[in-house]
């Protein structure tokens, strides 16, 4: 095997290249009034749900939104079941925000996927996540999964919530790189997601949920 | 963007051996029209053929010596312009890269400097301004795909065909997909061809044209012997030679 | 119906040349119909994403530099991927052919007593026919994209990079459900199809022992391995199950984070007239301490397979830019009207025709160069700036003359005695002025008494009227009308 890779090496050494070009110039940017409207509108567009809330009041927005599709959708009857992450700061907040629910009871994803495989791929309805931030250009959330919140939850459950600050909205997926520095240390997987599962393998035709989440829903907070 | 030089006194005149052999009026249309503009005319009897047959079929060394006939042909530094998008692009793009490494690679480069198209010459370089004379007519337009991919000829031969004020000028549905000619692709895969170019006639005859024009011989040999075998009533015809006979009759 | 478009795709791929393969492809109306559609609504969705000339020169610039930069250094980035992936817990592994790689994926597998493996899509596992070895080794690979699923569950090829199933349509595989999977009645609503597949493959998500996946780019300086996705399929397969295996060629690698940008969107945009996926997942080593998901072990390969023999030449090389977008297929006139199985190749279209040549060898994929008009659709929307083209025409001439300095792979297999002499006599016409007056006035003279019957010419006339002579060439009308000729 490192004979393969000796040889391989070999071949392309001994092959005289051009001297690799310089990059030309190239920049794209979104003028900062513009991107909430457009981090909002693409992501509606993609088939998202985007709310506007603040960091004190959204438990609250979600609890009712939650309700009111359990509602619409004739829930069969027991609590919409809520994957969160204890160990952080919004899994904290959303725990004592919600001490006194009874239709929605909140799961912890504090153990190895091993042990809790089950009631991940089946037995959750939701999941909230935090974010790192936003990408106008694109409609696009930039998840950062740690071993407080792990990679699994904005996949699994059939939907995904995640918060985002509104002043965290970068203009473009090169201004988030640079300004949060990512070539210094990238996590075991950074995710960027733009809406719900989709495929139109089938005759071109758009079908959501297709593996991960069917619906997304994303909260802005404002301050 | 090729760019422009100023209008010049004289040119050469590249014929094409497509138009020398099946579409000699096209080639006298296209000289009557830049003579028109003032420009002396120049047709060195020594020319061929471009050579695109073999280097295209990967006979660079055959290519290169059948170009180098055209290199020895055009020696003052005259424009050279060509009735054809496709012979043009064959000089112009390709024979730098025929030639690369050559002794004459240098002189190549030079001739292929000098190559146009003679619709876009006709517009840019000698601002040519029709008049129509001719009864009105609907037409459409064919640009071949090396007129537009290879010597950037878009709109040009359609505006001219726009200025021409008792002329209807329709679009096709799909003006930048292949006819299906494609020099020795048309005997490869007549098959393929066959349907490329079914589809471009339909698409002619959608456009109620009387007559479709177009800049390459290599494509009115095709869109016409396809119509031709269709029994179509559609006129296939070079843009010189329709635009010759609109202005100045025939 | 179903039958006998089981038939068509069958009698299509077993064909012998592609002429052949063509021939019976464009028998098939609803084929034809298919791909039309598919493809005009693949272009405009493209051109939607690029409305503005100068920001398109500028990124496809950006983009072609980057991939350029990637093959002038591609021995160091190659050693730099190795050294950042393993430092992150990575494993590598380099192979030359694709049995090499066959073997080195079926022996982590075996090592680890896995018996299914759950795969994203990856093109590269195609070129090796990995799934077919896999299971002489007693492992089922099961793919988890939907248009995988569907053309696995008919035990056929994908008819496009981007999109497998494009041939096929809703009643297709509607009809493939119902008779493939146990309790689906019949129905062609997408939803509906869509949930089954959702519900069978999540099953196989939650007990696979491992996730196979292919690499959009490999990032020399962080380690990281970018993958590009709408459905969710790739991130479950590669943090699921207990081990995520990537294979990749070797030319995917870029040399920064900060080249991702651009090259991502220049392929969302051109593949399916997207600003980017739904998911862009960068994974950068197993599940690590105190991480409660994601596989414990990722393993890399790196496929040569022909890859440092393209690299050889450097006009060839051009073709190892290739981001596999597929907007050269969805841009071209011939793909259009055949579509992708009468390529019979791995990659079909433009860069099918370029690519295949050259791993396979002339012997047998030497007429796929020849499958095109050379219109240049491909090369005019080739985000990075490939000149597919040019690459054809040298292809030809590789696969017509014999020439021991060449690298290319059968090089002179489709040499013919015949077309030599012809285009040695063309030469002599065409080269000689006099030899050429002399034959213009030839043809002219008695060019039209040729029988239609003659081989070259029957071909034309299987589609068109005889071309028409002239009664005198230019040639001859230019002197008798005092035309200056100096």
């Amino acid at each position: 095997m490192s004979d393969a890779r000796a040889a391989i090496l070999g071949r392309l050494r001994t092959i005289r290249t051009a001297a690799a070009p310089t990059l030309p110039d190239w920049s794209v940017t979104v003028p900062e009034p513009d991107r909430l409207k457009s981090f909002r509108e693409r992501l509606e567009a993609s088939h998202a749900e985007v709310h506007a809330s603040t960091s004190a009041d959204w438990p609250t927005l979600l609890a009712d939104r939650l309700k009111a599709r359990g509602n619409e959708r004739g829930a069969a009857g027991g609590s919409t079941k809520v994957l969160f992450a204890p160990g952080t700061d919004r899994g904290r907040q959303l725990a004592d925000a919600w001490a006194g629910q009874t239709d929605l009871h909140l799961v912890a994803y504090d153990q190895p996927v091993e042990t809790l495989k089950d009631v991940l791929v089946h037995g959750v309805d939701a999941a909230v996540t935090e974010t790192r931030g936003g990408i106008a250009e694109t409609g696009t959330l930039i998840l950062w999964p740690s071993s407080k919140e792990p990679r699994l939850m904005s996949l699994l459950p059939p939907l995904h919530v995640a918060l985002v600050r509104a002043n965290e909205i970068f203009g473009t997926l090169t201004e988030a790189m640079t300004a949060q520095k990512w070539s210094g240390g990238m996590p075991t997987n950074a995710l960027l997601i733009s809406g719900p599962s989709k495929t139109a393998d089938i005759e071109q035709t758009l079908a959501y949920g297709v593996h991960g989440p069917k619906e997304l829903m994303v909260i802005v907070l404002e301050s | 963007m090729i760019p422009i030089p100023d209008k010049p006194d004289t040119v050469y005149f590249f014929g094409t051996c497509l138009i020398d052999l099946f579409y000699p009026e096209a080639g006298l249309a296209g000289i009557d029209l830049l003579q028109r503009q003032g420009i002396r005319v120049v047709y060195p009897q020594g020319q061929s053929c471009c050579a695109q047959p073999a280097r295209n079929c990967g006979f660079a060394e055959d290519a290169r010596a059948v170009a180098r006939n055209q290199l020895r042909h055009f020696p003052k530094p005259w424009p050279i312009v060509v009735p054809s998008g496709s012979c043009a692009g064959m000089m112009r793009e390709h024979y730098p890269e025929l030639f690369a490494g050559e002794p004459d690679e240098a002189e190549a480069r030079a001739f292929a400097d000098r190559v146009f198209e003679l619709t876009w010459f006709l517009v840019h370089v000698c601002k040519i301004a029709v008049h129509d004379q001719g009864a009105p007519v609907r037409v459409t337009f064919h640009g071949s795909c090396h007129s537009q991919r290879e010597m950037g000829v878009r709109d040009e031969p359609k505006q001219l065909l726009r200025d021409l004020s008792n002329v209807t000028f329709v679009e096709l549905a799909r003006p930048a997909e292949c006819c299906g000619f494609g020099g020795t692709f048309s005997v490869r895969l007549p098959e393929v061809s066959g349907a490329m170019v079914a589809d471009k006639v339909a698409d002619i005859a959608e456009t109620g044209a009387a007559e479709v024009l177009s800049g390459d011989c290599g494509c009115l040999l095709n869109i016409s012997g396809a119509m031709a075998k269709n029994g179509s009533p559609v006129r296939a015809r070079h843009i010189a030679e329709f635009l010759k006979e609109r202005c100045y009759g025939k | 119906m179903a039958s006998n478009l089981a038939t068509a795709e069958g009698a299509v791929s077993t064909a012998p040349d592609f002429a052949a393969r063509a021939s019976v492809a464009l028998k098939d109306a609803g084929l034809r119909r298919k791909f039309r559609r598919a493809m005009d609504g693949l272009m405009t969705k493209r051109a939607a994403q690029f409305p503005d000339a100068d920001a398109w020169t500028s990124l496809r610039a950006r983009g072609s530099a980057i991939r350029r930069r990637s093959l002038a250094r591609l021995p160091e980035l190659l050693e730099q991927l190795d050294t950042r992936c393993r430092a992150n817990g990575i494993q590598v592994h380099w192979a030359e052919t694709s049995a090499d790689a066959d073997r080195i994926i079926q022996g982590i597998l075996t090592d680890h007593g896995v018996r299914t493996v759950i795969k994203g899509k990856s093109m590269v596992s195609e070129e090796i026919h990995l799934n077919d070895f896999l299971a002489r080794h007693q492992i089922s690979a099961v793919e988890s994209d939907l248009g995988e699923f569907v053309i696995q569950l008919a035990h056929e090829t994908p008819s496009h990079i981007i999109m497998p199933c494009i041939h096929k349509s809703r009643e297709d595989v509607a009809a493939l459900f119902h008779s493939q999977i146990p309790d689906q009645a019949y129905t062609d609503d997408v939803d509906a199809l869509t949930a089954t597949a959702r519900r069978v493959l999540r099953e196989q998500f939650a007990s696979a022992d491992a996730g196979l996946s292919g690499v959009n780019f490999a990032v020399a300086e962080t380690g990281t391995l970018c993958l590009v996705e709408n459905e969710g399929n790739g991130r479950l397969s590669t943090t699921l199950p207990p081990l995520h295996i990537a294979v990749m060629g070797l030319e995917k690698v870029v040399e920064r984070l900060e080249d991702v940008p651009p090259l991502l969107t220049l392929l969302t945009r051109s593949a399916t007239g997207q600003p980017i996926t739904t998911y862009v997942n960068f994974i950068s080593g197993p599940r690590r301490q105190g991480e409660q998901d994601g596989p414990h072990e990722v393993h890399l390969v790196l496929l040569d397979n022909g890859r440092t023999r393209i690299f050889g030449d450097s006009q060839l090389r051009e073709t190892l830019a290739c981001i596999r977008c597929g907007a050269c297929m969805n841009h071209c006139p011939v793909y259009t009207r055949v579509g992708g199985h009468a390529y019979d190749a791995v990659y079909p279209g433009p860069i099918g025709k370029i690519l295949t040549p050259q791993i396979n060898g002339m012997e047998t994929a030497g007429d796929l160069p020849h499958a095109s008009s050379l219109c240049g659709a491909c090369g005019e929307v080739c985000p990075v700036s490939i000149p597919i083209p040019n690459l054809l025409v040298r292809l030809r001439g590789e696969a017509a003359h014999r020439d021991p300095a060449s690298t290319v792979k059968g090089n002179g297999a489709r040499h013919s005695s015949l077309e030599d002499l012809t285009w040695r006599g063309w030469r002599l016409m065409y080269s000689i002025p006099l030899a050429y007056r002399l034959g213009t006035r030839l043809l002219t003279l008695v060019g039209n008494a040729m029988p239609a019957s003659l081989p070259m010419l029957k071909n034309w006339t299987s589609v068109r009227t005889k071309p028409q002579f002239a009664r005198q060439p230019l040639n001859v009308l230019v002197r008798s009308r005092g035309i200056d000729h100096e």
